[in-house]
């Protein structure tokens, strides 16, 4: 496959991710952000932003598990993951995060668990999505193309 | 845009006014790790020199606010030029940090922006009360930050 047709690929695809919600505006910026002196940011944030969730996801389900559950450390989580989300633009994962919440706000275990199962969903969507999308980046950039940011989606 | 602005009458300071072309040293405060890496290249990106704090506590002893620091402030100019600092961090809030920093003869004078993805209005009320600079909703983007590098160099409004 030559360059043009990957470069045509990963517009595609990085469209699709807009065009299920998968992916907000937010991760536009963080796009715009990258430049020759940090080339890595996207992926360095979005990194960062796996291993946070991955510990966050896990502080959550012990919580739960607990006896005696604190809604208030539950909350506490998913309120930081809720935050990394947006931060990134993982839209569906930050609203999942929002569900979350009002279930912590009425200390419903049962809700919180259900809850937790769709957010870990939405975030292993993601971050397959995104891997897919730096694969994608790498290739071209190896058989010497280049990678521009998406700046006009026109949603 | 949503951001909500403090500067109108008297309240932004002359002596914090920068000359354009100067490069601002911003501390921007926020526990969440992501936040704090996007919040950095943003200002970066807008030429400004950037220190960052995961919590209150760390923030003050960076500007020599901390307990037990040296509190003679004779001939003492502050280290930076803007606080940027999240609302919501465990232990000391960003409602509270700006309030030591206000109560700082050094610092007072020095714009506190305080960030919160959630939009509350008492909240903001209370922050630009106690004489934040500005609020501004997470996320943060670029236009929101050349807003404020702007605001930092320009006249005041």
């Amino acid at each position: 496959m030559e360059v043009g047709q990957m470069q045509r690929r990963l517009a595609d695809y990085t469209k699709s991710l807009f065009m299920e919600g998968i992916l907000d505006a937010q991760f536009l910026q963080l796009q715009q952000l990258q430049d020759e002196s940090n080339p890595d940011f996207v992926v360095e944030v979005s990194s960062l932003f796996f291993e946070d969730s991955e510990k966050l996801l896990n502080d959550i389900a012990r919580a739960l598990d607990q006896q005696s559950v604190d809604f208030k450390r539950v909350d506490a989580h998913v309120h930081q993951l809720k935050g990394s989300s947006a931060s990134v633009g993982a839209q569906r994962v930050k609203n999942a995060c929002v569900a979350f919440r009002n279930f912590c706000e009425e200390q419903n275990v049962e809700g919180c668990v259900r809850c937790l199962q769709q957010v870990k969903q939405e975030y292993c969507l993601v971050k397959n999505k995104l891997e897919t999308l730096f694969r994608l980046e790498q290739q071209i950039v190896a058989a010497g193309g280049s990678v521009v940011p998406m700046t006009e989606l026109g949603f | 845009m949503e951001h909500m602005d403090a500067s109108s009458g008297g309240s932004s300071s002359p002596k914090i006014l920068m000359e354009s072309g100067e490069q601002p040293h911003v501390l921007a405060v926020d526990d969440n790790l992501i936040d704090r890496k996007v919040v950095e290249k943003l200002l970066k990106n807008s030429s400004c020199k950037v220190t960052t704090a995961e919590d209150g506590p760390r923030a003050l002893e960076f500007l020599g606010l901390g307990d037990g620091q040296h509190t003679n402030l004779e001939g003492r100019v502050s280290k930076v030029n803007l606080i940027i600092t999240d609302y919501c961090m465990p232990g000391m809030t960003g409602y509270e940090l700006l309030k030591k920093v206000k109560e700082s003869s050094i610092m007072k004078d020095v714009p506190v922006v305080i960030m919160s993805s959630e939009n509350v209005p008492t909240r903001i009320n209370k922050c630009l009360e106690e004489g934040a600079q500005m609020f501004m909703l997470k996320p943060l983007k670029q236009s929101d930050v050349k807003d404020l590098r702007s605001q930092l160099t320009n006249c005041r409004s």
